[in-house]
């Protein structure tokens, strides 16, 4: 594994968004709208002592789904640029291996992510002076294993792009969305009926956001939640690394990355 | 050991039902400059991915600098490299950025002054900080030529390299082609359509015909052994003729 080829591959990513105003704006726009939109929503709930304890849950929620989708999306669209710029045949021609290309993949998202969290951070604690890290060191477990579920989808999605070619990049936007209703993202497990519980509970994101609500809600972080969470994640991610290299393999021996361009 | 720069042994690739190379077997020496003839759909450029690692063959040996094929992909990518007009470089990115990414992607130490010297062999000096997009064919050709010439390839894989250029600029390309080969002795194998080109440039021809090679030699040999006049009217002739060859 090499970090020179690794750095190489995000430095190609930084390049492109620093001549790209769409790429910057990108980074800001649709993470201040949520949060603007969300936030305000959550004042008005909370502040007229409706809802109690919700606001702060609707926003620690909508900023740990942003850093989830944005994560999976930053992998996604930095492969398919390399698609839209007819670039993947130069990249493999390089002595750039699989994995690193994977990895530099992932390193992308956690660049983007960590300028875009750090800016909703901010916003959200002087508007609204909610502040994420009262989650304090709970935070870190919980963002981790989140971040590595976003790898994982990010990837897979990645993996049939590269069968499927263009045609498949609308999975880039849309397939994460489907954890939104079906996450327990915004709303606890118990609100689903009982016979959907279990299927839901296959998936890392339900774990991590009642993680997230009981911490909110000044309960200590619950460690069995924390447990299905990375067992779930190290399954997935490993399913998708395995999922990459098989429709990997399969596009070179059908010869798409010749014909994934044209 | 052979000094053999490509060896291809009873390669075969079929995409479904179609058979692209069909039992193919060639050896190319080192300093070589070996043109890869042939129709449109001969197979030329699946030939040229499969030993690049890009297609996975269907059936055969290959090796590349002594090496095996795909297994062994990431030594022999590092000690060669590709140029296609066909597969350009990023649009988005200058050109610089364009070159110091692949510069890295190859390990290159001293990035600096390998891209310097090589601006300056290109004439390119003045596009530098140009957006790669807005190039014109020519000059991205030789933009794409100092990518492949980065890591200092032993090999050079080089697809239909002047198509698209004026004949100015194609004159100067094939300069260069042939100054690396005296001056660092590298092996060149390439496609190309344009029969005075290839009568100029190579030492041999392999002419590919239906996924099969139908010809094998020196340009000028193989011309008069199948007594055409020059390499276009063999050309001609054996693609019309199909894969039983000339009589
Ligand atoms: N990925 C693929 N899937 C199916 N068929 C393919 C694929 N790639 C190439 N072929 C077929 O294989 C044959 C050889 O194609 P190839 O591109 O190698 O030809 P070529 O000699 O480079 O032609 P040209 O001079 O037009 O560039 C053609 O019949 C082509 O349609
Ligand atoms: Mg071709």
């Amino acid at each position: 594994m090499s970090w020179g080829r690794i750095w190489a591959l995000n430095l190609r990513q930084l390049f492109l968004m620093r001549r790209s105003f769409a790429r910057i704006t990108d980074l800001f726009y649709w993470p201040l709208l949520d949060l603007f939109f969300y936030g305000f929503l959550s004042l008005y709930l909370g502040t007229e002592g409706r809802v109690p304890l919700l606001a702060g849950v609707l926003l620690g929620a909508l900023i740990l789904w942003d850093l989830f989708f944005r994560v999976q999306q930053a992998i996604s669209v930095s492969f398919l640029t390399e698609l839209w710029t007819r670039n993947l045949i130069n990249i493999f021609v390089t002595p750039v291996t699989l994995a690193e290309f994977v990895v530099a993949m992932m390193l992308w998202g956690m660049i983007k992510i960590s300028i875009t969290a750090t800016l909703m951070a901010a916003v959200a604690f002087v508007l609204y002076q909610f502040n994420i890290f009262v989650l304090g060191i709970s935070l870190v477990p919980l963002v981790t294993s989140l971040i590595v579920f976003a790898w994982a989808v990010g990837t897979a999605i990645t993996a049939v792009i590269l069968r499927y070619g263009q045609s498949a990049e609308t999975l880039a936007w849309s397939l994460a969305f489907l954890f939104q209703p079906f996450g327990a993202v915004f709303f606890p497990v118990s609100v689903y009926p009982p016979w959907l519980r279990p299927v839901l509970l296959i998936f890392p994101l339900p774990h991590i956001f009642e993680g997230m609500r009981a911490v909110l809600a000044g309960q200590p972080l619950p460690s069995p939640q924390l447990v299905w969470a990375f067992g779930l994640d190290a399954i997935y991610l490993l399913g998708a690394f395995a999922f990459f290299a098989f429709m990997f393999s399969l596009a070179r021996r059908r010869g798409l990355l010749l014909k994934l361009q044209d | 050991m052979t000094s053999d720069a490509i060896e291809v042994q009873n390669l075969t690739k079929t995409f479904g039902t179609t058979t692209a190379i069909d039992d193919i077997s060639f050896r190319v020496g080192a300093g070589e400059i070996v043109a890869f003839l042939g129709p449109n759909g001969a197979g030329k450029t699946t030939t040229i991915a499969i030993l690049l690692g890009l297609i996975e063959p269907t059936r055969g040996r290959i090796r590349v600098l002594g090496r095996a094929m795909p297994q062994e992909r990431q030594a022999v990518l590092s000690r060669v490299n590709f140029s296609s007009p066909y597969v350009a470089l990023p649009y988005d990115l200058t050109v610089d950025e364009n070159l110091e990414v692949f510069a890295r992607l190859y390990g290159v130490v001293d990035r600096r002054t390998r891209l310097r010297s090589l601006a300056d062999l290109f004439e390119v000096a003045h596009l530098w900080t140009r957006r790669t997009g807005l190039l014109s064919s020519g000059e991205m050709a030789r933009v794409n030529l100092i990518k492949a010439l980065l890591n200092d390839p032993e090999i050079l894989f080089l697809d239909e390299p002047t198509a698209a250029l004026d004949p100015a600029a194609a004159d100067t390309v094939r300069s260069l082609l042939v100054r690396l080969k005296e001056e660092r002795g590298i092996t060149i194998f390439y496609t190309s359509h344009n029969m005075r080109e290839v009568e100029r440039l190579s030492t041999r021809i392999v002419f590919l015909h239906d996924g099969r090679i139908v010809a094998d030699g020196a340009a000028r040999e193989v011309v008069q052994q199948y007594g055409k006049k020059d390499l276009e009217e063999f050309f001609v002739a054996l693609a019309r003729s199909g894969h039983q060859g000339l009589s």
